[in-house]
């Protein structure tokens, strides 16, 4: 029983790790960017296919710079606890 | 009295509102042991096992990394010495990667005059980085030798020795300065805000986010790998029998996520390689 009153007590604060909300936070931005930047490639390869090589290198250079934007944002979690 | 009931609920009052709460009626089905417990970020600090305290310890990250390294060198020692004009099978995957790399990533981006003198550094660069990061899905090492700072902080430190130098040697030191910090083509007073920003991604941004970019998908890979296949465990062997079929979901996933992460550490490797062969470009490329 005294579980029981510990867990509906809990209902009244709130607790854990911002880390959580901020990183959902970060992800935000590198979502979208991922989403436009791929999308932008794929309509590139259907329009030139025989291009689709250097657009998919680019692509792949263009995925490295905005994925790291969402890991710095998984990393300061844990860096800063 | 009425009030009084509901004033100070009684033992069989907070019955009814156990179960009404999803949360309340899981944690009531957990075991009463210690309950699941998640990975952490301490599954990346394991006690060493030699030479604890020093710059030297032994545990074993560092274990995992000596078996790929010896791995590789072994590979390409016994595919160099073996090497035949009709390739066999082992010969034919080798050279398979050596030329994705000197084409696919140093001609391609380099152009086929420079690309030459930089292949050596992409190819190990390029091989170095998957070999490493593979670990985390092989079955007895578990781990990605690249998931702490050290090994890609290495790596990015090389990189961007080579692409300084690589500017230095072909401008000189004072026009490759001037070509880079203050790239032509701006109206002047934008300078005050360009120059900080160039400065900032040449001389701190490129190497930091080339190793941050590696060990952070390493360890979150390695984390989500973890957490499914410790779920399974749990829900399969300690928790309350409504909860097993969790188990076969979280083993899904977990083979899912495995091959997921055999994706993630080739993509890390391709994209550590070709950023190399882009910054060295950069800074190799005339302004015009």
């Amino acid at each position: 029983m005294a579980d029981t009153s510990i867990i509906l007590a809990a209902a009244d604060a709130v607790s854990g790790n911002i880390a959580t909300i901020g990183y959902g936070l970060a992800v935000f931005g590198p979502g979208i960017g991922l989403g436009i930047l791929i999308g932008k490639t794929v309509e590139g390869m259907a329009r030139q296919p025989e291009v689709s090589g250097q657009l998919r290198t680019t692509m792949f250079i263009g995925i490295g710079f905005v994925e790291v934007l969402g890991l710095l944002g998984l990393i300061t979690g844990f860096i800063f606890k | 009295m009425p009030a009084a009931r509901h004033a100070t609920p009684r033992p069989h009052d907070l019955g009814e509102l156990e179960l009404t709460s999803v949360a309340t009626a899981l944690a009531l089905s957990a075991d009463g042991g210690a309950g699941f417990q998640a990975p952490t970020i301490a599954d990346f600090f394991p006690d060493p096992v030699l030479f604890a305290g020093t710059w030297f310890e032994f545990g074993r990250i560092q274990f995992v990394r000596m078996v790929v390294a010896l791995a590789l060198v072994l590979l390409f020692v016994v595919v160099a010495r073996r090497a035949t004009v009709v390739p066999g099978r082992l010969q034919s995957a080798v050279e398979w990667v050596l030329d994705f790399v000197r084409t696919g990533i140093g001609e391609d981006i380099l152009g086929k005059k420079d690309a030459p003198r930089y292949v050596p550094l992409l190819t190990t660069l390029f091989v170095a980085v998957l070999g490493f990061n593979l670990t985390g899905v092989i079955p007895g090492l578990n781990i990605a030798g690249t998931s702490r700072i050290g090994l890609p902080l290495v790596l990015a430190l090389w990189v961007y020795v080579m692409y300084l130098s690589a500017g230095v040697r072909k401008q000189g030191l004072g026009r490759f300065l001037r070509s880079s910090l203050f790239p032509p083509g701006v109206p002047p007073f934008l300078y005050v805000l360009l120059t900080p920003v160039e400065f900032l991604q040449v001389f701190v941004l490129r190497p930091a986010t080339l190793a941050l970019r590696l060990m952070a998908n390493m360890v979150a890979g390695h984390l989500m790998l973890v957490l499914c296949f410790s779920a399974t465990g749990y829900f399969l062997i300690e928790a309350a029998p409504a909860m097993k079929a969790f188990g076969v979901l979280t083993f899904a996933s977990g083979l899912v996520m495995t091959l997921f992460e055999v994706f993630v550490a080739v993509l890390q490797a391709y994209i550590f390689a070709i950023l190399t062969a882009v910054y060295i470009s950069m800074s190799l490329s005339e302004e015009h």
